[in-house]
């Protein structure tokens, strides 16, 4: 999947968890849970739809590496068959 | 005959809006059954029914608002035949209302059964019929309006709270590295999907130390405790434009962690999807907050009436913890306890914060 089309399959989700979200207006390189009120139910729904959606399985270990929307994309990029 | 009456739907809900009848006259209902969807100002709540029946009656009618209490459907017991439609209500049960107010009633073509009276002993009230008279007959209101009637709601209960709770606050910091490392260990065998968050293992914690502490599980009503018949925990959740819920899990100190949670996340989708049960809204006997992942350390929360106590979590972060004679870095949280003081002293809120940080200390036994 190219970036920009996974971005969009991103963002939809985190707009399903999060609708008061502007897709446009957030930072790719700021992180995730600064700029959008996302508590630890919300995260975990979100992993459960990219698990759902995107057949990617993020172990707990990994949340780290995730905090802005360039690592996230990055992680999955690298998880998802090119 | 089974007359099935408005339940309340918690301390700062006095009447509701019926929506939807679930059923039609005729209809086998089985205990526990959604029956109705009443909208209040918080939530379109599914109203169950506790009693099995066949439905003879549906009384309200959808887009009327009734006061707790009253009779919105009757039904007949399994078996009983079905009687002579009654013509009339007989004067005593009907609704009490003041002379002018059924002239005017009358004038306006008002149903006065149906609106809600705000008199003593709910007598209906001239200024009630004109209110009724002008008030659309519309489906649930638009979320600006709920946004209003909720910040009423919580305006209503917690100042009720303030007015009558003598509230007592204890706090206790609570070494959460047993917990944390016993959760991260069960998950990492779990897949996302299910996956045990803090908040249920503190949830659970609660419980289970509830279970020793009675007096904190239930009401003050009529002057007096009344002892929870359950661990029904009423969870505080957030709503994302503002305000909050805080509907109960039932019998949480019985449930396994991983139904626990799975009971957890249903209820945040569903009251932030405002589909509310009847039953959630009515019967939770102690509160728990958590905003710890707001980022404060402590939380000292104003108790829900007529419940008589609240446990607060605050954010789990790293800080110089001193054990067994050495400091080190350990993840703490604090737990704080509102109380009722009519209901509770501070030397037993004291003892229940002491034994939920040694629940805390055992993990594997939650």
């Amino acid at each position: 999947m190219k970036r920009e089309d996974l971005k969009t399959r991103v963002l939809g989700i985190l707009t399903t968890i999060a609708p008061e979200l502007d897709a446009g207006g957030l930072r790719a390189d700021e992180p995730l849970r600064n700029q959008i009120d996302l508590d630890s139910m919300d995260w975990l729904n979100f992993l459960v739809a990219l698990h759902e959606q995107l057949k990617v399985d993020i172990p707990e270990a990994d949340y780290g590496k995730l905090a802005t929307l360039d690592d996230l994309l990055a992680y999955l990029k690298e998880k998802l068959p090119a | 005959m089974i007359e099935f009456k408005l339940p309340s739907l918690g301390a700062d809900m006095d009447q509701g809006k019926l929506l939807e009848w679930k059923v039609k006259p005729g209809d086998a209902v089985e205990r526990g059954q959604v029956i109705a969807v009443v909208d209040t100002s918080k939530a379109a709540v599914d109203v169950e029914i506790w009693h099995p029946g066949i439905v003879e009656e549906l009384i309200t009618k959808p887009g009327d608002t009734v006061p707790v209490g009253m009779v919105m459907a009757k039904l007949r017991e399994t078996g009983e035949v079905a009687p002579a439609p009654a013509p009339t209500i007989p004067p005593s049960l009907r609704k009490p209302a003041s002379p002018a107010a059924r002239k005017r009633a009358h004038e306006l073509d008002v149903d006065i059964d149906k609106v809600a009276g705000t008199g003593p002993h709910g007598t209906v009230t001239l200024a009630d019929i004109e209110k009724a008279a002008t008030r659309p007959a519309t489906a649930a209101p638009p979320a600006a309006d709920r946004q209003a009637e909720m910040r009423k709601a919580i305006a209503a209960a917690m100042s009720r709270s303030k007015r009558e709770i003598p509230h007592y606050y204890l706090s206790e910091a609570i070494p959460m590295h047993r917990a944390l490392a016993h959760l991260a260990r069960a998950n990492e065998a779990r897949p996302v999907t299910e996956r045990v968050l803090m908040g249920a293992l503190q949830l659970k914690a609660v419980a289970l130390t509830l279970r020793r502490f009675p007096e904190l599980n239930g009401f003050w009503r009529d002057g007096a405790f009344q002892p929870g018949a359950g661990i029904h925990i009423g969870v505080a959740i957030s709503m994302r434009q503002g305000g909050l819920v805080a509907p109960a899990i039932h019998d949480v100190d019985e449930r396994g962690l991983e139904d626990l949670m799975r009971a957890l996340a249903d209820l945040v989708k569903r009251a932030r999807a405002g589909s509310l049960r009847s039953s959630e809204m009515s019967d939770p006997t102690i509160t728990v907050t958590n905003l710890g992942e707001q980022g404060v350390e402590s939380v000292f929360g104003v108790i829900y009436p007529p419940q008589v106590a609240l446990v607060g979590f605050g954010r789990v972060a790293e800080r110089a913890w001193a054990e067994d004679g050495a400091l080190r870095a350990a993840p703490v949280v604090t737990a704080t306890l509102s109380g009722d003081h009519r209901a509770s002293d501070g030397h037993r809120g004291a003892r229940f914060l002491a034994a939920l940080r040694e629940q805390l200390q055992r993990p594997e036994a939650l």
